[in-house]
């Protein structure tokens, strides 16, 4: 996959760029979104498409990431698409029953498009979450992985 | 040069905003439901709706909102040839349909203009075993007056209902006809003015 060269390219056109925003929103929670909002100072105007709904998604996976592809299970999720008047979409997935959070993440995603607003809230927002969440991520893990046994089986005498 | 691509692009994405769809869509969903059973079990019948979507504008409301609250991914729509794009992106957004480009394959249909229909017997007519596998036409008319006009009876009417349809091309009558002596198979039709919808199953019986 072709990088994302320049910084007008992510802004403007890159889906690279887009689907890190859209994670990174997916995953900070609607407090953090609600606190980042008001810090903007002023509250965007914008129209719901679709107003927020709770639905299921079925999680398929492969066993060991080649298997066959398998059914994990259903999970709950919430999604949202609102347009601002300018006429930029934006569209809002998140995992769970937070409505409140699908629709800010709609209304993030949709500034996140302009590029009058994209710079600004890259530094302020999306990046300082993005460091949260790695950093959260990083202790989990490091916590998971001093836990670890590994198991092995001695070649027992059957004779 | 580039830079004029490029905000050529972003230009194009940001007019083609999608119109809003229903705004309760629990309750809306219900109401239009109601209603569409309503005038499927009283054929001929006219029921006005309230509260409609505000779709592009070749499309009707009534006629969208009958899509909205039946279609979803698992029936896929027929638009015709000559739909304009502005419609079908919001048909795939709001219901989620695949939209699909032969007649055989639709499980609705929404014929924009009452005076170019489609072959009609093209659509899906169910099979003996499975009747109810049938496509329902969505027809846009450009108004309804009950009490003149066409005769309908059959299962659901008392006696007889009149029924005069201006902006529908009268070889959908003869199709009506047709269609409605190959029973249990058929296709049933939904005909939309803007705001108002009468439905014609395939139980009914068209004297011309």
């Amino acid at each position: 996959m072709k990088p994302d060269t320049t910084p007008i390219d992510s802004m403007l056109l890159g889906t690279a760029a887009r689907k890190r925003w859209m994670s990174v929103l997916a995953r900070a929670g609607a407090t953090r979104l609600e606190q980042a909002l008001t810090a903007l100072g002023t509250s965007p105007q914008f129209e719901h498409i679709r107003p927020p709904e709770v639905g299921m998604v079925l999680v398929r996976g492969r066993a060991g990431g080649g298997g066959e592809r398998f059914n994990l299970g259903e999970m709950t999720m919430t999604r949202c698409s609102v347009a601002l008047f300018g006429g930029v979409v934006g569209h809002g997935y998140v995992a769970g029953r937070d409505k409140v959070h699908a629709e800010l993440a709609a209304i993030f995603d949709a500034l996140l498009q302009c590029p009058e607003h994209n710079p600004g809230l890259m530094d302020r927002v999306i990046d300082p979450l993005e460091r949260e969440q790695q950093a959260r991520w990083r202790e989990q893990h490091d916590k998971t992985a001093a836990t670890r046994v590994n198991f092995f089986t001695m070649v027992r005498g059957e004779d | 040069m580039q830079g004029c691509e490029k905000r050529e692009k972003r230009e194009e994405r940001v007019t083609a905003t999608i119109a809003p769809g229903l705004k309760n869509p629990a309750q809306d969903n219900q109401r239009i439901f109601r209603a569409i059973l309503l005038t499927m079990s009283r054929p001929g019948t006219v029921t006005v709706l309230g509260n409609w979507p505000k779709p592009p504008a070749s499309l009707h409301p009534a006629a969208t909102a009958v899509c909205l609250a039946l279609a979803d991914m698992d029936t896929p729509l027929w638009l015709g040839p000559a739909a304009p794009r502005d419609a079908q992106t919001y048909l795939r957004f709001h219901c989620g349909s695949p939209l699909v480009t032969r007649e055989e394959d639709a499980v609705f249909a929404i014929i924009p203009d009452g005076h170019a229909l489609p072959d009609l017997a093209r659509f899906n007519p169910g099979t003996l075993e499975y009747p109810d596998r049938s496509a329902t036409v969505i027809i846009q008319v450009r108004s309804i007056e009950v009490g003149c006009g066409v005769r309908l009876s059959g299962p659901g009417i008392r006696d007889e209902v009149r029924l005069a349809v201006d902006g529908l091309h009268t070889d959908f009558w003869q199709a009506m006809q047709w269609n409605s002596h190959r029973f249990p198979l058929g296709f049933d039709t939904i005909l939309a003015t803007e705001t108002e919808i009468v439905s014609l199953p395939r139980t009914v019986r068209v004297g011309i």
